[in-house]
């Protein structure tokens, strides 16, 4: 007797778990247009710390509030960045808690796709806080020295690392029961780890410990690899560092986020 | 007959609690089978189980013929989940919903599209089809579910409490639609804790409660099996209710079932010439009824006999 019906496939096909990858990617692009407001933290909040530190502590760090601005803007495209990818990991918190995610294990998907989805999702938010923060501080004077080519590379630099940086949020958000706490633990990480730097004041005015890592840390390492991109001055060297410390973040959380996801999503 | 879902002995604990204790299910191709039970006693453990999203801890499923747990690829791509868990976004309107759906499943973007607009039209949706999910009614809601789970042609469909917590208009909507799905083949594995739901909707019923299976059938052959016919007694007067109580109680070996509102005592009784001891006994007692009569079971007194526990306590 031979088969009449053709029997499903037994597996998903790495096409197939992409194509499924980017339709839940699609699905999350869809809720940030329908809610622009979860936006703000990466929109309003950079903006306000810009014309904040820019004003405020431009004269007294920089000793005019131009030359502060060229040298703040880049860095804080870096913490904003940074800010964003936190938005991974609490999507996919909100979601594994909800019905529609039952739905989805339910159907012959690839298990990763949700994954995957929220992951691909965020580069619309990183590209959004990245325009939003460069036409506000050129708005306020800031003005970039290089060249588009350049340019480019910065945006791509900042949105791998937004990719590379959110496997921590996911970790975290695959631990912890509420989306709440996510933004709560990643926050009080986030916000240690991008002040001290040299994001905001000169590393050497800092005390000798905090100057040390301030030198060596990933965010100092991305903003003057960006500050090079855009108004000039090293790139080469902070650029390797900053992409060793992306390449050992993916190496140590991603194995640890995929290993919590499976064991959250079963 | 074939069977599209065979389940033997499955198990399922969550730490102390035992959700099912050895449960077997047989869901014949292109039959309605209703899974009866209270909350707690292990219907949706047992849809999860059978739907890929929980492993059994003993015990083993098919679903089409394929594993639950070695295939679960396979068995996804025939099944069809909806009700008070498997959900829809929220934030997303019903057609975008059902367009990912469609595009998660592998469909171009024109089909998944043109499969969307059929399925609103046939769930009467098409007028909220741009509206977010959040913003519809609970009828609204459960008719975008069904629609979700229907975008694959599923051979299967298991439908978890399709009703519970609707008004009874809408639960009206959803049973017109479930009967339209019955009435074009589909397999249907049911499980809800209204009796009437069960009776109105299913070919066969398995009533379990403390992840046991209590008893299966058809919903005629349950109410014979509890004792064939249930006795009513009204006492005229409601003080003599107690006694009255006493004497059922004694005369059918059962606890009765009391009404304090309409005063009625009703039990299960097996041998009809009871009937006449009874009024014998009312009469040496002095005591005058309104209403005194045999009648077959109603599937609440069924459910209490099957698992000591009245069905409205059950259904809150």
């Amino acid at each position: 007797m031979t088969a009449a019906v053709l029997a499903p496939p037994r597996h998903i096909s790495p096409a197939k778990a992409a194509q499924h990858g980017f339709s839940l990617a699609w699905r999350g692009i869809l809720k940030i247009r329908k809610n622009p407001e979860q936006l703000i933290d990466v929109t309003i909040q950079p903006i306000l710390f810009l014309v904040l530190f820019v004003y405020l502590f431009g004269g007294a760090v920089a000793g005019s509030t131009g030359a502060y601005l060229q040298n703040l803007a880049p860095g804080l495209l870096v913490q904003n960045t940074i800010m964003a990818s936190l938005s991974a990991g609490v999507a996919l918190n909100t979601d594994v808690s909800k019905g529609v995610f039952d739905r989805f294990r339910s159907m012959p998907i690839a298990r990763s796709a949700p994954l995957v989805g929220a992951v691909l999702a965020d580069i619309v938010r990183y590209l959004v806080a990245i325009a939003v923060l460069l036409i506000t501080a050129t708005i306020m004077g800031f003005r970039i020295h290089t060249d588009p080519g350049s340019v480019l590379v910065a945006v791509a630099v900042l949105v791998v690392a937004g990719l590379c940086f959110c496997w921590i949020a996911v970790f975290v958000g695959m631990l912890v029961s509420n989306p709440g706490s996510v933004q709560g633990i990643m926050i009080a990480f986030i916000f240690p780890l991008t002040f001290g730097s040299n994001v905001f004041v000169p590393s050497n005015t800092m005390p000798g410990w905090l100057h040390a890592w301030s030198d060596i840390s990933p965010v100092s390492l991305l903003a003057d690899a960006i500050r090079g991109l855009l108004v000039g001055g090293e790139v080469g060297g902070p650029l390797l560092g900053a992409l060793a410390w992306m390449a050992g973040v993916v190496l140590v959380f991603f194995p640890l986020a995929m290993r919590a996801y499976r064991r959250r999503v079963g | 007959m074939s069977l599209a879902i065979q389940a033997e002995g499955l198990v399922k604990r969550f730490g102390e609690t035992v959700a099912l204790n050895g449960v077997d299910l047989r869901v014949p191709t292109g039959k309605v089978v209703g899974v009866l039970g209270p909350n707690g006693a292990g219907k949706t453990t047992a849809v999860r189980i059978l739907a890929t999203l929980l492993q059994p801890d003993s015990g083993h499923a098919t679903v089409g013929g394929y594993d639950v747990v070695r295939d679960p690829v396979r068995v996804r791509s025939l099944i069809g989940l909806t009700g008070q868990y498997a959900s829809v976004d929220e934030d997303l309107s019903g057609n975008e919903n059902l367009v990912l759906i469609g595009r998660l499943l592998g469909l171009s973007r024109p089909a998944a599209k043109a499969r969307a607009a059929g399925l609103l039209e046939q769930f009467e949706l098409t007028e909220a089809a741009g509206r977010a999910a959040k913003t519809y009614s609970g009828g609204m809601r459960r008719r975008l579910d069904l629609a979700a789970s229907l975008v694959g042609h599923p051979q299967v469909l298991y439908l978890d409490e399709p009703t519970t917590g609707l008004d009874p208009h809408a639960r009206n909507e959803v049973w017109a639609v479930i009967r339209r799905l019955v009435a074009d083949g589909a397999t249907v594995l049911l499980t809800t804790q209204y009796l009437d739901e069960a009776d109105q909707l299913a070919d066969s019923i398995t009533v379990i409660d403390h992840g046991r299976v209590v008893a299966e059938g058809r919903a005629d052959e349950l109410k014979r099996r509890v004792g064939g016919q249930t006795m009513l007694v009204r006492p005229t007067a409601l003080s003599d209710m107690d006694i009255v109580e006493r004497i059922l109680a004694d005369l059918t070996g059962v606890n009765p079932v009391r009404d304090n509102d309409t005063g009625l005592l009703t039990a299960p009784v097996s041998d009809p010439v009871l009937l006449s001891t009874m009024v014998r006994k009312l009469d040496d007692a002095g005591i005058t009824a309104d209403e005194l009569a045999l009648r077959l079971p109603s599937l609440d007194e069924v459910f209490l006999a099957l698992t000591g526990k009245p069905a409205e306590e059950v259904a809150v």
